[in-house]
């Protein structure tokens, strides 16, 4: 019996409560990370009146096949983690908007209006961007035109159409580190292919050069993505050789690092040129009242237990301004 | 072997408590040829005992064609989840909903036994419009956390409207077809043969897509 049941409960106890139109909220929190799911842990705790808006439920932890960073457990799949995150938070019946993203947000004397996807408007005292961010690109020739077609974002959703094929994968961070050990499990050969060197932590790169399906190309840098219906390979550069050559590929897995996720705040929010979110220590933001915390932010190294710490600040900060409305 | 943990059937028992009239689950299997129909079948058996308004209905594609056909279940295994009248509301699954997909199995009895989300109004009026045949699929891995919700919102789209139907189909049981629609990446949603969508993509991208049809 080869399958297991990752059965995920709270997301259906949850339909209980929802976030109403006709109420303002102290909080509404945006994004359901682990950076939106802290925020909303603590802003309930604080006794705000708070809603969580949750597009993606979990966040991008859901995408990693396992966490071995996080303090107090060893190793454990990114939806455990996520799924014990939730379950504690539910504790609290927080309101919950699934489904559903923000498109625009306005400020008018000291209150948030939010117009979502579905068409609802919503209304709160304070924000909290917690939106993280998403998949970076590589931006070369043939990778939008064969997008689901061979070039895949999300190594553990797509990982399994590749059995026996041979794969690339790109990037050199963690995550694209994690998901050659992930891929190599079940494809014929597994290319990792990075521009500079390998900035994963020691212990993954370790275990990834025990694998002996997998071949390391570092100093290479991706030029194209080529093929037909689906990917048959990709083109790259060897800068110490200068030299370009064919990798023969059914796929390739791109792994190099996010981009935040602040496209409807940036007409109201300070943010940077690349996106982030400008924020100082206690996660305010140059709006009054608007808080983000996360990977859609300025600080630095976007990790797990980095984006819960800054979730439980925006939170506290966002508790400390409704306090001194009062 | 009980394919559910006692921890997954609590929750399930306490889950299905909520639905508001009874279901059926329709199973298609066939001897021959069919690696997981035996695991669908005791996987269905065992949602059948955690749920009280839960009923459970086994045919084989050989000898009852004619409910095969009445159905329209092309290939097997197959899950088509009827109403308390015994209706067809679009909504089947293709391969076995087990890993992530339970979840959209579950959503999708709790939905066709009446005590689904509500959808808001403004997208209501939109479904509501569509009156062309629609058939969507949406191709699966069971390891994929994004693709129960992609099912999810198919399936409520197909309840919605009787003019369109959707099926979950999961990829590597149905490889042949998974390579027929060049899915490469999942969930993959194909509207009437020849739209694609990549990912769970948000109901309204659906609708965008079915009004250009």
């Amino acid at each position: 019996m080869g399958f297991e049941l990752n059965f995920d409960s709270s997301s259906l106890k949850s339909n209980t409560k929802k976030i109403e139109e006709n109420v303002i909220y102290d909080v509404l929190i945006i994004g359901a990370g682990p950076a939106g799911l802290n925020s909303a842990l603590y802003a309930t705790r604080n006794g705000l009146n708070a809603g969580l808006i949750a597009d993606k439920y979990g966040g991008q932890v859901l995408d990693t096949s396992s966490v071995e960073n996080y303090l107090g457990y060893e190793s454990i799949p990114g939806e455990d983690l996520v799924g014990a995150f939730r379950e504690h938070v539910e504790k609290y019946e927080i309101p919950i908007k699934k489904d559903s993203r923000v498109e625009k947000v306005e400020k008018k004397e000291n209150r948030f209006f939010l117009s979502m996807s579905d068409g609802t408007e919503l209304k709160s005292k304070t924000l909290i961007i917690a939106t993280g961010s998403k998949p970076r690109k590589l931006n070369v020739p043939g990778e939008e035109k064969f997008s689901g077609k061979g070039v895949a974002y999300c190594a553990i959703c797509d990982g399994p159409l590749f059995q026996g094929r041979d794969v690339v994968i790109a990037g050199g961070g963690n995550s694209a580190v994690e998901a050659a050990i992930d891929i190599a499990k079940i494809a014929n050969k597994v290319y990792l292919v990075q521009r500079s060197v390998l900035r994963a932590e020691q212990a993954l790169v370790d275990k990834l050069e025990t694998l002996n399906n997998v071949e390391i190309r570092l100093g290479t840098q991706v030029k194209e993505i080529y093929g037909e219906k689906l990917v048959k390979g990709i083109k790259v550069y060897n800068k110490v050789e200068d030299k370009e050559f064919d990798i023969k590929a059914d796929g390739i897995f791109v792994e190099i690092g996010s981009v935040p996720n602040s496209g409807p705040f940036k007409d109201l929010v300070e943010t940077l040129p690349n996106g982030e979110i400008v924020i100082d220590c206690s996660c305010n933001t140059s709006v009054p009242g608007l808080f983000a915390a996360g990977d859609v932010t300025t600080v630095p190294y976007k990790q797990i237990s980095i984006s819960s710490g800054e979730g439980a600040k925006a939170a506290l900060s966002a508790n400390a301004y409704i306090n001194k409305l009062k | 072997m009980a394919l559910l943990n006692d921890e997954i059937r609590t929750n399930l028992v306490e889950v299905f408590g909520k639905m508001k009239e009874e279901v059926t689950i329709a199973v298609f299997t066939k001897e021959d040829g069919c690696e997981t129909c035996k695991d669908t079948l005791d996987f269905m058996k065992e949602i059948e005992e955690v749920g009280e308004k839960i009923k459970l209905e086994e045919y084989d594609m050989e000898k009852d064609s004619k409910k095969a056909e009445e159905f329209n279940v092309e290939m097997t295994p197959s899950i088509v989840l009827l109403d308390s009248e015994g209706k067809d509301n679009g909504i089947k699954f293709y391969g076995i909903p087990a890993g992530h997909e339970i979840n959209s199995l579950i959503t999708g009895i709790i939905e066709v036994s009446g005590s689904g989300e509500d959808v808001p109004s403004a997208l209501k009026e939109r479904i509501a419009k569509i009156k062309t045949p629609v058939d969507i699929k949406v191709f699966v891995t069971l390891g994929c956390p994004h693709c129960p919700g992609a099912v999810a919102k198919a399936h409520k789209l197909a309840l919605e409207n009787p003019n369109i139907r959707a099926q979950m189909i999961e990829a590597q049981t149905f490889s042949e077809l998974s390579d027929k629609y060049n899915v490469s990446g999942v969930p993959k949603i194909i509207i009437n043969e020849d739209n694609d969508l990549v990912g769970n993509q948000p109901i309204e991208k659906f609708l965008e897509t079915i009004e250009s049809l």
